[in-house]
């Protein structure tokens, strides 16, 4: 039993480490039907990745969805119930289109939710746990947090109107400091704000080093509690996690649903982010649920390409038999290299495409 | 070992200018100038690489991480909506995307306006914010053509002189936005090539402030 680790591949690995490290939190497995009723997802539309969704009709007559995302399911059916805290974790597949190829792809997704009165210590347990999830993917990696309370109150302070704040944050969320400054020119929002905004986009790095910054460009012009909550929250966190935290405001999750604290986790050599989350108490409101919510994804169809490692032989010892070879002697000769450990593929002909490192031919080498 | 820069420059003559850019700032390869066929030049003391892709493939190569930086038409972003970050307006390349038509057109209200163009989300989201009704005919060249033959009664296309549409008897009818050259990262890259794609941003603003003044 102690080689069946050797068989596992990438992704099986990852998500065991993420099972076991989730479970040792006491966040409890959810497991849910691959489908929902499609009722669900055409009210939270903006909420889903792509809004292309597979649909098919129930033997009821009732329209359903394979499920393109795991938290409203999750939201929907979960029971609330009051001052208690629920910490749940998954491990499902979606179903999703694929940016490149414009057909439906399974894609396995990981992640954790945890619901009711959010404290302090429950968001520095979720940035844990998002920071070690990446950790086991890869030392090489970082959590890049922001804040979408602050960019809020900083909109509100400047008085950005409404219908130019989803513009804005996109403006944010691709660093563009140039198209910012036009965009504030023609809002009218005079330049000491607009190179403070140009400031928040363009300040990344350690939350030390950058938090300090932004409290005293932004303490006298706007409420900086979300900053001094950050920096709490990081004086307390675990100090192995300490140096992948990165602040960094051009994470920006929709408004609409997300508020407070909002992440992404990056590794290198994988192209775009592996990990999304962060508060969403307005998705929990627009769900008529009560209490608040924090949570974070981990998209393992991003690793399929990462870290390949490229067996020299997909088997060690090929076996060729005849017809005439004796069918006991042979059983017995699979059955003691198997004992050593070893994996053999017995067949009559050498299979095409196949790299062994020994072939063996059983009527004459061992018959 | 050094890392290195991995840099997506567009074919062509915009690439050149860029590349000229990308030397003053500190991230020469003079192999580039060699007259030859390659499409890969490396220098390993600066810590660069640069390649030459087709214009309109830059920001796929830079998403998916091909490249770490990329240098794409304003006009490629808006169409393809790449998830990348676009740090910095080189201020090069400029032209405008505007709506062209014969010269007597006017907006016919009570029928579909038939669009030609190459860039069917930028055309679009310019007539959905207009709230009219139309129909995309997508060309992938001689777009101007369409109306004379009356194919479609606009085009939506990227007028630089505005030559070409002299020539062809069209008149801009109503421009939707500038477009310029703009320095494209890829998201992760950027992260943990920090140091040197900051360098590279810092450098190379100073040259477009430079110019502006």
């Amino acid at each position: 039993m102690q080689n069946n680790e050797l068989f596992l591949s990438f992704n099986e690995k990852v998500m065991f480490s993420l099972r076991s490290l989730y479970s040792s939190y006491g966040y409890s497995q959810y497991k849910m039907s691959r489908f929902e009723e499609y009722d669900l997802y055409a009210r939270n539309k903006d909420f889903l990745i792509s809004d292309s969704v597979i649909t098919f009709t129930d033997t009821s007559g009732k329209l359903m969805a394979l499920k393109p995302d795991v938290t409203l399911s999750i939201i929907k059916n979960i029971k609330e119930e009051p001052e208690t805290l629920q910490k749940v974790f998954y491990n499902e597949n979606v179903y999703r289109v694929s940016k490149g190829s414009h057909t439906y792809k399974e894609i396995m997704q990981a992640g954790l939710e945890c619901f009711g009165d959010i404290d302090s210590y429950n968001i520095c347990e979720v940035i844990t746990l998002a920071a070690k999830s990446l950790k086991s993917i890869s030392d090489s990696c970082v959590l890049d947090i922001s804040h979408l309370g602050l960019l809020e109150n900083v909109f509100e302070s400047f008085s950005v109107p409404d219908f130019a704040r989803s513009e804005l944050i996109k403006l944010i969320g691709e660093k563009n400091t140039h198209e910012l400054e036009r965009l504030c020119e023609k809002l009218e929002i005079d330049s000491k704000s607009t190179q403070t905004l140009k400031l928040l986009v363009s300040t990344a790095g350690s939350p030390e080093e950058v938090l300090p910054i932004l409290e005293k460009e932004l303490a006298d012009k706007t409420d900086i509690t979300p900053i001094i909550r950050l920096k709490n929250i990081f004086d307390a966190i675990e100090e192995s996690v300490k140096p992948m935290l990165r602040i960094d405001f051009s994470v920006v999750n929709d408004i609409k649903y997300y508020n407070g604290i909002v992440f992404k986790g990056f590794i290198e050599g994988i192209p775009a982010s592996v990990l999304s989350g962060g508060q969403y108490d307005k998705l929990m409101q627009k769900m008529n649920r009560r209490s608040g919510a924090i949570g974070f994804a981990v998209y393992l169809d991003m690793l399929e390409r990462f870290n390949i490692s490229s067996n020299e032989y997909d088997i060690e010892n090929l076996l060729i038999y005849s017809e005439n070879s004796d069918l006991s002697k042979l059983n017995r000769y699979v059955k003691n290299l198997l004992k050593e450990g070893q994996t053999v593929l017995a067949c009559k002909q050498i299979p095409q495409n196949t790299k062994y490192r020994r072939l063996i031919n059983f009527d004459t080498e061992v018959g | 070992m050094k890392t290195m820069l991995n840099v997506a420059l567009p074919k062509g003559r915009l690439g050149e200018k860029v590349y000229a850019m990308f030397e003053k700032a500190g991230f020469p390869c003079p192999s580039i100038k060699e007259n030859n066929r390659k499409l890969i030049f490396e220098n390993h003391e600066a810590g660069v690489r640069y390649f030459w892709v087709k214009p309109s493939d830059i920001a796929i190569y830079v998403e998916r991480g091909a490249a770490d930086v990329g240098i794409a038409g304003k006009d490629i972003l808006l169409e393809y909506a790449p998830d990348v970050y676009e740090l910095l307006d080189l201020g090069i390349g400029k032209c405008r995307m505007a709506v062209a038509a014969k010269k007597d057109f006017r907006y016919d209200m009570s029928r579909t306006l038939r669009v030609a163009t190459k860039f069917k989300n930028i055309a679009n989201a310019h007539y959905i914010s207009k709230g009219m009704n139309i129909d995309i005919i997508h060309l992938n060249g001689s777009i101007e053509i369409a109306p004379i033959l009356d194919l479609s009664d606009v085009i939506v296309d990227i007028v630089e002189t505005g030559t070409t549409l002299k020539e062809n008897n069209l008149d801009v009818v109503e421009e939707i936005v500038p477009i310029s050259a703009r320095l494209i990262a890829n998201k992760t890259n950027f992260k943990f090539k920090s140091e040197s794609i900051e360098r590279l941003v810092r450098e190379l603003s100073a040259q477009t402030e430079a110019k502006n003044d």
